[in-house]
């Protein structure tokens, strides 16, 4: 290796002087991308803000502890609920499968992971009533439970854990992809269980990738709008979520309520995104202390 | 506490890693299964271990079949190749899991963990994590790992093919030593004839998922029951011989035939002598049975000398001398030297390999 | 060979665990969605795709797509480059918002796109004295769709670029090229797939966004009704079959692009073993 300052005599040596466009050249490389990303993602996020609170800080207040919005914030939390426990634990299955496990139409398995990606919440809307709506496949099936699942929060549960399925499986392949099945192995000649291999020695090698899933899967949750307007009937104090309520608060020009609802929602995602950065330089940290293993 | 093999096979696809292998791996002892990488080693260690289940066949271990006996259950000990240390646990955590799975109790676990650490010598990096560790302490911790349950027997996957040349070299020594020590039933898989003559009371010789040969070190170095263990354990030369009564003709040269080389009946036939660089004597005049050759390269490793020689036909063959020998001679690089067999292993010439 | 079931019982409760959700989960609805689309046979699938509204609405899901798909090209590139290789403070603060719009709820993201683009608001109303309209129009549909997608391009081809050896480009530099010219012939080739898949990713994503693009578009039949837009119209009027038909052929072209995708990062990794 070159000393650090022999490199730097040809890095100096190599470069022109600096000309007068070039010097333009270089603010404009950082300031076309920081306008860009300042007009669509901060401004817009300011702006709401600012009119969730034209009318002042108590109508804000009022807005979003209505009986109707701290309703809505519930069956968000119910749904989002619901969707978390489902896709982590099935999640968890699901990637061991697609890494440790083999067998004919395993690539298949993997595709169907990825179609929810391509399918939009609207969509996910209409196979949940074709399913359980006049005519549907599980109908019959659910009118035996006597459970009404379309207009009801499982038809809302069901369709935002559709949307939210890949996320858990898709953080946490790689994860064991890189793990390899040695320590695995190694667990089960000492005497270990499958139970006890999973408790000791796979859920600790995942921890950071299965956390980091856990919170795109409630980012994602919070979110959902299109399948669960479709599926919930959306009645008021019933089955409307929080986007639901943003949504009816709009139809109805209260645009003040909506964005005070939606500003409650950002503020989560923030918070959110805040603990997924949080997790991602936790996991990063420790991936560099372990790299020497 | 032996270990026990019969017709065991293993596929993968269409590729037969283990095609109807028998051996057994006598009680107390060290066993080595040595072979090229391919030839159905690592394979064998993991059916036993019960890590693979094998296509047919059984595995014994102290006298009971363990065939279908899950790898938890199994009571082996297995070190792996590339030690498969857990991450997250301190090395006190990892040489207590097996003991700890077993829901033994604390105080016990901790005086077992401080046992061994003591007998692998690394009492004072309990609370290191493996990220911390060398190549070297790793390897002991990953022995400790498998020794703390008591396991039956212990299985080593090519233990120190990680390592560099002298943490290998004394890792071994220790390891031979440790064994004398708690005699503990050992199957070791390597694909270094080395380490498989130094550590080993039996060698397993594997090629393309079949044994080869089983013997002692020295009975698989002195007899070689087939040419690919020839070629496989130390160094060898391959000379085309065809056979004429009591003398040969060598590479197209005529010699009387070296003692020990089996005679076969009948003229005319070929053979392949396999004759090991120390098994050649190199004189400066010619002789009876002498076959003359040049000197191509002198290399002079120390205490030992290498020379290439050319014969008449063109092939080139290895000698090995001490450096008296070499130095008596006075040899330089494009010397003519006649070179007398003192002994090879003839196999019938078809033999490939 | 006989293998007692014991020794397989637990893998195999996995691998049906696993199965079972996905399949009730995943095939089952996606099944049901084209048993209905093709409901009355191809003739009709087709003719549901034909009708005047389905073409115009699909039509436009794929214009406002491709503006969006060439803009985030672009700009991912640009802000991932800049993010790995013009360090500035505050650097760690921009690469996390870049990950804002997978965090916002989308209708959340076209609220506030009205809230500053709106004709009520400052902004909208000054691009609007000037004869350009924003929100309620195609353009409005492009923005929202580039906020929701932003991260795609953008975190495609952050790791290839960490990866590319500096020296590269300061060799291409020190051989007389510009940085332009060491940009384009030196960095940008190897980041191509990266780019591919990103902008595909979002273009499939962007097929099917509706929370943001509902409440920017104004939902005009003609001219800003989206196909997802138009499905939820068409559910809400019941009239499924038409629904069911757009989103099977919606379906079917997104999936076919994450395919694509898949198959490329594939190919593009074993290139770099």
């Amino acid at each position: 290796m070159p000393s650090s300052e022999a490199t730097a005599a040809v890095r100096i040596g190599a470069r022109p002087p600096l000309r007068p466009g070039a010097a333009l050249g270089r603010v404009l490389l950082l300031l076309v991308p920081g306008a860009y990303l300042a007009a669509l993602l901060l401004a817009p996020l300011f702006a709401v803000v600012r009119a969730a609170f034209a009318h002042g800080p108590l109508a804000f207040a009022a807005a979003v502890s209505s009986p109707l919005a701290l309703h809505a914030f519930a069956m968000t939390a119910l749904t989002t609920a619901v969707a978390v426990v489902l896709n982590t634990a099935f999640g968890l299955a699901i990637a061991w499968v697609l890494v440790r496990d083999d067998f004919r139409g395993r690539r298949l398995l993997s595709g169907l992971v990825d179609l929810p990606f391509a399918v939009s919440p609207v969509m996910i809307g209409l196979m949940a009533m074709l399913l359980f709506g006049t005519g549907g496949w599980l109908l019959p099936a659910t009118r035996a439970l006597h459970l009404r699942v379309l207009f009801g929060w499982p038809a809302m549960a069901l369709a935002t854990t559709f949307v939210s399925l890949p996320l858990v499986v898709r953080e946490l392949v790689p994860v064991l992809e890189e793990a390899g099945i040695a320590e695995e192995e190694a667990a089960r000649t000492l005497g270990a269980s499958r139970w006890q291999t999973l408790r000791h020695v796979v859920l600790p090698t995942v921890r950071w990738g299965l956390l980091y899933g856990v919170v795109l899967t409630t980012a994602r949750c919070l979110g959902e709008f299109g399948a669960v307007l479709l599926v919930s009937g959306a009645m008021p104090g019933q089955t409307e979520t929080a986007t639901l309520l943003v949504y009816r608060l709009l139809e109805e020009r209260r645009d003040a309520e909506a964005h005070a609802v939606a500003v409650v929602l950002a503020t989560a995602s923030v918070a959110l995104l805040a603990a997924m950065k949080l997790v991602e330089s936790r996991r990063n940290r420790e991936h560099a202390a372990e790299g020497a293993a | 506490m032996s270990i026990e093999v019969r017709h065991v096979t293993k596929r993968f696809g269409g590729f037969v890693a283990s095609d109807d292998v028998s051996f057994v791996a006598p009680e107390g002892q060290v066993t080595s299964l040595l072979g090229p990488s391919g030839s159905g080693k690592s394979t064998l260690l993991r059916v036993i271990a019960g890590l693979e289940p094998p296509d047919a066949g059984e595995v014994y271990i102290t006298g009971s079949d363990a065939t279908w006996v899950r790898a938890q259950d199994r009571g082996v000990g297995f070190v792996f190749q590339h030690y498969a240390l857990f991450r997250h646990m301190t090395v006190a955590e990892n040489v207590g899991f097996g003991l700890v799975v077993r829901k033994q109790k604390r105080s016990e676990v901790r005086a077992r963990v401080a046992e061994l650490l003591r007998l692998v010598q690394l009492d004072g990096l309990a609370d290191r994590y493996p990220a911390q560790l060398s190549g070297g302490q790793r390897q002991r911790v990953a022995l400790a790992r498998a020794l703390a349950p008591r396991p039956r027997v212990l299985l080593l996957d090519e233990p120190f093919g990680a390592l560099d040349a002298r943490v290998r070299e004394e890792l071994r020594a220790w390891l031979r030593k440790l064994h004398d020590e708690v005699h503990m039933t050992t199957l070791l898989v390597t694909h270094d004839q080395e380490e498989a003559m130094e550590l080993s009371d039996r060698v397993v010789v594997m090629n393309r998922g079949k044994i080869e040969q089983v013997g002692s070190p020295d009975d698989i170095y002195d007899q070689p029951a087939t040419p690919f263990v020839a070629e496989f354990i130390g160094s060898t030369n391959r000379l085309e011989v065809k056979l004429d009564g009591d003398r040969a003709s060598v590479e197209g040269h005529r010699v009387d035939l070296p003692p020990g080389v089996l005679q076969r009946d009948g003229s005319g036939e070929s053979v392949a002598w396999y004759v090991r660089p120390h098994e050649v004597e190199l004189r400066l005049v010619s002789g009876r049975g002498a076959i003359p050759s040049d000197v191509v390269r002198i290399m002079r490793l120390g205490w030992v000398v290498k020379l290439e020689l050319r014969l008449p036909s063109g092939r080139v063959v290895l000698v090995q001398q001490t450096r008296e020998q070499v130095d008596e001679l006075g040899l330089a690089p494009g010397d003519l030297v006649y070179l007398a067999l003192r002994g090879a292993k003839a196999f019938p010439a078809a033999y490939s390999i | 060979m006989r293998r007692p079931l014991g020794t397989r019982a637990p893998l195999l409760a996995v691998r049906g665990a696993a199965l079972a959700y996905l399949l009730a989960f995943v095939a089952l609805p996606v099944a049901a969605l084209a048993r209905e689309g093709f409901r009355g046979g191809a003739a009709k699938f087709v003719a549901a795709l034909a009708s005047d509204q389905a073409r115009a609405a699909l039509g436009l899901t794929l214009k406002v797509a491709l503006a969006m798909a060439a803009v985030n090209a672009v700009m991912g590139t640009w802000i991932a480059y800049v993010l790995v290789r013009r360090p500035f403070p505050g650097r760690a603060v921009v690469d996390a918002l870049v990950d804002l719009p997978f965090a916002i709820p989308t209708l959340v993201t076209g609220v506030m796109l009205v809230a500053l683009y709106g004709p009520q608001s400052t902004l909208g109303a000054l691009a609007g004295a000037s004869g350009l309209r924003l929100m309620y129009a195609p353009p409005g549909i492009v923005i929202a769709l580039l906020f929701v997608t932003l991260p795609f391009v953008v975190r495609a081809v952050q790791p290839v670029l960490l990866e590319l050896d500096v020296g590269q480009e300061e060799a291409a530099l020190t051989l007389g090229a510009s940085p332009w010219t060491a940009f384009r012939r030196v960095l940008l080739p190897p980041l191509v797939p990266a780019i591919t898949s990103g902008t595909l990713l979002s273009f499939a994503r962007a097929l099917g966004e509706f929370g943001a693009i509902v409440v920017v578009s104004g939902n005009i039949p003609g001219r800003t009704l989206t196909a997802a837009v138009l499905v939820y119209g068409e559910i809400e009027s019941g009239r499924p079959q038409v629904a069911a038909a757009v989103s099977t052929a919606l379906l079917s072209f997104a999936f076919a692009l994450i395919v694509t995708v898949d198959w490329l990062q594939r190919r593009a990794r074993h290139a770099v073993l």
